[in-house]
């Protein structure tokens, strides 16, 4: 008898790197809907971030701070420039632009009782001024938008500061969206809209065109408001170095840089994954442009885009920010991708929810459906209910003050008494990309790629 | 009634317009007279009382933004933004306007003796804008409430994008933009158009104008609509 030798049938199941699944799967999409994907959330991709960062502490030759015991200030004044009031802030933390209409009231409110329990400020978004947030956030940054939904003289005067936002991380060069499920009655009125249109906003100002208008623009807001408020000018990360220029030209009195990983409730796929330059090399730029100038300390630099950790925040400091904004992370600390909402103290499971939306925990980007599982990304009044205001403030506090820990943490180890005086010095890079990006050098060695002509 | 000048050729406008937030008290009717305005911007800007403010010459950028309640009148023309993001009260340029005049308005009444520039009363949201001459291109551009009777002619893409506001026009558009189409007149439009041409002093017959409203065809995504509107 003949004996062949044992043989296995295996299935053939070599992966493309350029037609992967998740190619696959935009390609089919596409070729049964005929339309982009709109997506909330930020860039999913890996991306050279903070992580690449770390930090060099106290040793031998540099001295840390005793860690629990001695004082470490965190205390963040913005808006010296012109404005009469400058803010004060108790962290350098604050709670990024969102508007009411991607995030429920209930949401705002939460922020707002947060935000003022850890002594910093929150920001209105592209839809108005809400009583729920004025009312309870001590610190209220007004948002001066493209669309100007809902923008009146009134809540100008009620604000505490006022921001112009050019861009924004995850759509620069784009304009709002919020898809007629999320565009319920309220959220029409504010809006002046019909109820469950589809509302896209522009992506321009109405008003002026170019940095030069932008500053009688600025002018007319200080003058609205006798220059008692700081202005800040906002904009998504791409031609960074020229942008913070034009914007302190412009007589803004803080500059907001908002990088690639920035989150959004509603926006094309390909925009959020295609358009703009990562947060570390946007920071880079920005803290150049102010140094060009001479405007570093004079403008104030809030960061923001991806910020998820103490650490993030410690590093965006280090590199020369003087404070951050968070959008996502806040979201997260509310709930948002987690298995169970929290009513009445106990928790229920959400899993059916994020079943119908045909996603999972950890997984979710489904902020544009208006049917947020937790209940922090809709306008549905069941849904909403999901999220407790006295829930959200607490969560989020909590996450505030961890991060707040962990940036004093850091700062001491770095032997700082102060956030602020956390440097580029104290950082050394993991990756060429976020030596390159960062201007900080390899680990290790002393290159910093590019530059002394290597 | 007493009446107050202020004369930008030898005070700071910061010191007028802070008077004029904060030194006038509630329901002030005082007629306020600005001379030797000679183009200066943000002139009477976020006012909140009834006054009458009267700017003899011309005005810069943002006459009047974000007026409330009071009149102001400008004796010349006025630049960009004119009356933008007006609440309520009335604005008149005696002259010609700038780009953008009544931007973003909520309410109240601009009216426009001459011609205005690009984007007249674009993303208009409640206000009622009435110009004598003509409008540049991409005027009521996501205009979504309120009315603006255009007495000549317009640019090109007139009322692109319109969400709610109803535009009249007595000329000609060089062209309509996306989503705009001109409607038959009703006895409303008439009725409306006949106060609002009242209220500006002008005598047109309402007859004569015609009315441009949203098809409402953008309103949500679809598919198969042409991409390069």
């Amino acid at each position: 008898m003949d004996t062949k030798p044992v043989t296995f049938k295996r299935p053939s199941l070599e992966q493309s790197a350029g037609f992967d699944r998740t190619v696959i799967d935009y390609i089919q999409n596409a070729a049964a809907h005929g339309l982009y994907e709109i997506r909330g959330l930020g860039a999913k991709r890996k991306l050279p971030h903070f992580d690449d960062l770390v930090f060099l502490a106290g040793s031998l030759s540099r001295y840390p701070l005793e860690g629990y015991r001695e004082k470490c200030v965190t205390k963040t004044v913005l808006g010296t420039r012109f404005a009469k009031k400058p803010i004060e802030l108790d962290i350098p933390i604050t709670i990024a632009g969102m508007s009411f209409g991607a995030l429920s009231a209930n949401v705002k409110e939460s922020l707002g009782r947060a935000a003022t329990e850890m002594g910093t400020s929150t920001t209105t978004g592209d839809g108005g001024m809400t009583q729920e947030e004025r009312g309870s956030s001590k610190t209220l940054v007004y948002q001066c938008l493209p669309s100007r939904y809902g923008f009146n003289p009134d809540d100008l005067r009620r604000a505490d500061a006022i921001e112009v936002v050019i861009g924004q991380g995850a759509k620069p060069g784009g304009g709002g969206m919020l898809l007629g499920q999320k565009v319920n009655p309220r959220v029409a009125k504010m809006r002046t809209l019909p109820q469950g249109v589809d509302q896209r906003s522009a992506c321009r100002h109405p008003d002026w065109t170019g940095p030069d208008d932008l500053a009688i623009k600025i002018q007319e807001l200080r003058e609205l408001t006798d220059w008692e408020k700081p202005i800040y000018v906002k904009v998504g990360a791409t031609r960074t170095f020229n942008d913070v220029k034009l914007a302190v030209h412009s007589g803004a009195d803080v500059v907001v840089v908002d990088g690639m990983q920035g989150g959004t409730a509603a926006t094309q796929t390909c925009f959020i994954e295609h358009v703009g330059i990562p947060t570390l090399a946007a920071v880079r730029q920005a803290v150049d442009a102010l140094e060009d100038l001479n405007m570093k300390g004079k403008v104030q630099l809030i960061v923001s885009g991806g910020i998820r950790s103490g650490p993030d925040v410690a590093k965006a400091l280090a590199m020369g920010a003087d404070a951050v904004a968070i959008g996502q992370g806040i979201l997260i600390a509310l709930g948002c991708n987690a298995e169970t909402y929290i009513q009445n103290g106990e928790h229920h499971s959400a899993i059916e929810s994020y079943d119908a939306l045909g996603t999972a925990p950890g997984f979710c980007h489904h902020c544009h459906t208006g049917k947020c599982p937790v209940g922090v990304t809709t306008q549905d009044a069941i849904l909403e209910q999901r999220l407790q205001p006295d829930v959200g403030a607490r969560r989020v506090k909590n996450y505030l003050q961890t991060m707040n820990m962990e940036l004093t943490t850091i700062a001491r180890a770095c032997g700082k008494q102060n956030v602020h005086h956390l440097e580029r010095e104290d950082l050394v890079a993991l990756t060429l990309e976020a030596a390159a990006m960062a201007r900080i050098p390899l680990a290790g060695t002393s290159w910093i790629p590019g530059h002394n002509g290597f | 009634m007493e009446s107050l000048n202020f004369d930008l050729a030898s005070s700071s406008l910061s010191d007028m317009n802070r008077f004029l937030h904060r030194d006038l008290a509630d329901g002030d009717r005082r007629h306020v007279s600005v001379l030797n305005p000679d183009g200066a911007h943000n002139i009477a800007v976020g006012l909140n009382h009834p006054v009458t403010v009267e700017v003899h010459g011309h005005a810069g950028y943002y006459a009047a933004g974000m007026n409330k309640h009071a009149t102001v009148v400008i004796h010349g023309s006025a630049g960009t933004g004119v009356a933008e993001n007006m609440m309520s009260g009335t604005v008149h340029v005696k002259g010609f306007a700038s780009n953008g005049a009544g931007a973003t308005a909520h309410g109240g009444l601009l009216v426009i003796d001459g011609d205005a520039g690009l984007r007249c009363g674009i993303s208009l949201k409640g206000g009622d804008i009435v110009v004598g001459g003509s409008v540049g291109s991409f005027s009521g551009f996501m205009a979504q409430a309120g009315r603006m009777v255009i007495c000549g002619n317009a640019g090109d893409a007139l009322g692109d994008s319109l969400y709610e506001a109803v535009i009249y026009i007595r000329g000609t558009a060089k062209s309509l933009g996306a989503d705009a189409q001109f409607e038959d007149m009703t006895d409303a439009d008439y009725a409306a158009l006949a106060e609002l041409l009242s209220k500006a002093g002008l005598d047109h017959d309402p007859k004569s104008f015609r009315r441009i409203a949203s098809a409402r065809s953008l309103y949500h995504w679809n598919a198969d609509a042409d991409q390069e509107y």
